[in-house]
């Protein structure tokens, strides 16, 4: 088990924080705000996909929530950006709750969990490009307005931070749930749910609980996205390829492990924006390289690259002792 | 403690359980024994909320808990085993034990700590950081009883504990399975190994074809023609008599 120390966690965060006072380049600046938020919707899926072991397609639901929430709470009833912020979370907490109440009634688990989260969030995603009230095919777009208040800077760095502290929320999150019943819980269901109820665990609940705080923490992913670019529509906010970066992530950092997930973000977009700049463009190239370390940390890392680092720490000491 | 009445399952035409009856009294061993295929697992699903009878009920301290799930029934105090071993495999010896203990405590530092005294208890003590996957047969069933009495249950059911054990671990578990009555845990169990049975056992009941064939103490039901025709086939019994008769 790799159980991190908090002040571990406080020296990741640390760390983050320091580097855009450095300065960065507008780009990097934006590339560590978009890692952040795919590390946010990352840990989000690892609560339910990695500690109980339910794993989603779907995740997209939850961030299409947030990032709706957000966009149409401000554009259309003029709510302030913070507030909607705070109802984008509880929107997602609210949808995880009906999807998983329906899922669970019926014992869904497995690939059939799998593909039924997929299938609401599809749901979502042609419903919100058939409305009028969602903005439809053509999206909505936010009015750009700088200041505190509108939860938008002109330095951008101030935005980084905001991610960054929602993404220390969600290690806390991922702490406590290694530090907790109910956390224990969580890990008895996925590995043994008949066992787990003969010690007296209500697994129905414990899954709503678990799907409420990921789909809170994704939805907060979609609330900063649409938050950070100004404009969301069907395909951005509830489109597959955020189901797939989320778990994709978790998978590769380490599923079920609290550092996992961010790990697997940074890793995961450093190495495809990197492969862009080498491949001079050339489309399509970074998910060439996605597949690739899909690949190779099934292979060589199947429990993500959190364990690989820590057999790798484990064995380093052994060597030296021999020597 | 626990009175089953007239339990009756049936998986699509095959009745599994047919009318069958049984009462624990408080502080008691009390064993359920018979062939293989014979619906004691059924059974116990049953009495555990695992399964849900097509006929019967089954009442615990007075109560009738025949509509009740799982884990309601675990915090009324009836904790069980299961035959195939079933550890959280992600989880340590200590965490595993944890998770029956947080039933009576949210403290994850309380649970661990009384996680690590039942291990102790059950001799696992040594074992508490290993991976549950890493315990001999043994230590897993070890692990099952001491998951169930993390719970701190009143009835504990064990299903099969001493099966796949050899002679020597069985003489080791029998002095606890004894210990954790004294302790004032009721206790009925599943058993193929007639030692432990009758060793143990205040009363036995034999379930053969789905029906409750004998109960008693389990000195006379071994000698019951009818349990030895459960067991050996038709006519066991009479051939047996004749060749002690002979000798």
């Amino acid at each position: 088990m790799t159980r991190p120390r908090l002040s571990t966690l406080a020296i990741i965060v640390a760390a983050l924080a320091v580097v855009p006072l450095a300065g960065l380049s507008g780009s990097l600046l934006n590339l560590m705000i978009f890692m952040m938020i795919i590390a946010l919707a990352a840990q989000g899926w690892n609560i339910l996909g990695g500690y109980a072991g339910l794993s989603s397609f779907g995740h997209a639901a939850f961030f299409g929530a947030g990032a709706y929430a957000m966009v149409v709470l401000q554009t259309r009833f003029g709510v302030n950006a913070w507030i909607a912020l705070v109802i984008g979370i509880a929107l997602g907490a609210l949808v995880g709750a009906f999807i998983g109440f329906l899922s669970f009634r019926s014992g869904l688990k497995g690939s059939y969990f799998a593909l039924i989260t997929l299938a609401f969030a599809e749901v979502a995603r042609i419903l919100a490009n058939s409305t009028n009230f969602t903005g439809g095919a053509a999206g909505i777009l936010l009015k750009l307005q700088t200041g505190l208040p509108y939860l938008q800077f002109a330095d951008r760095r101030y935005f980084l931070l905001i991610a960054l502290g929602f993404v220390a929320i969600g290690l806390l999150v991922s702490w406590w749930l290694e530090h907790s019943r109910f956390g224990a819980y969580l890990v008895a269901l996925r590995e043994n749910e008949q066992a787990a109820q003969a010690l007296g665990v209500d697994v129905f609940a414990v899954k709503m609980k678990a799907i409420a705080i990921s789909g809170a923490l994704t939805a907060a992913a979609g609330c900063l996205y649409a938050q950070n670019y100004l404009f969301i529509d069907a395909n951005v906010a509830f489109g597959s390829w955020i189901s797939i970066e989320a778990l994709f992530a978790a998978i590769v950092g380490g599923s079920g492990t609290v550092i996992g997930p961010l790990l697997g973000a940074i890793v995961l977009l450093g190495l495809g924006e990197l492969t862009k700049m080498v491949s001079g463009g050339i489309p399509g190239m970074d998910l060439l390289v996605f597949g690739v370390i899909l690949v190779l940390s099934v292979a060589y890392s199947p429990n993500g690259l959190v364990m690989l680092m820590k057999s790798l720490g484990l064995r380093a000491p052994a060597k030296a002792r021999e020597a | 403690m626990l009175e089953v009445n007239t339990l009756t399952k049936r998986f699509s035409g095959l009745v599994a359980v047919d009318q069958a009856s049984l009462s624990v009294a408080k502080g008691s061993i009390t064993g359920l024994i018979g062939p293989n295929g014979a619906g004691k697992t059924t059974l116990f699903a049953m009495v555990a909320g695992f399964l849900q009878p097509d006929g019967g009920s089954v009442s615990y301290d007075g109560r009738d808990i025949t509509q009740l799930a799982p884990h309601v029934r675990a915090r009324a105090g009836i904790a069980r085993t299961f035959q195939i071993v079933q550890p959280f495999e992600g989880l340590n010896v200590q965490e595993n034990i944890a998770v029956g203990a947080y039933l009576h405590t949210p403290d994850a530092r309380e649970a661990m700590q009384q996680a690590a005294d039942i291990a102790h208890r059950v001799g696992l003590g040594a074992d508490l950081t290993k991976a549950s996957s890493d315990l001999t047969v043994a230590g897993r069933k070890r692990l099952e009883v001491a998951r169930a009495l993390a719970t701190k249950p009143r009835l504990l059911l064990l299903d099969e504990v001493l099966a796949g054990l050899n002679p020597s671990e069985i003489r080791d578990v029998l002095p606890l399975v004894r210990a954790i009555r004294d302790q004032g845990v009721t206790i009925l169990m599943i058993e193929h190994i007639m030692q432990a049975v009758m060793n143990l056992c205040d009363k036995v009941y034999v379930l053969s074809q789905g029906r409750m064939i004998a109960q008693g103490e389990p000195k006379a039901v071994c000698e019951d023609p009818q349990v030895i025709e459960a067991y050996l086939g038709h006519g066991a019994a009479e051939r047996l008599r004749a060749e002690q008769a002979h000798a």
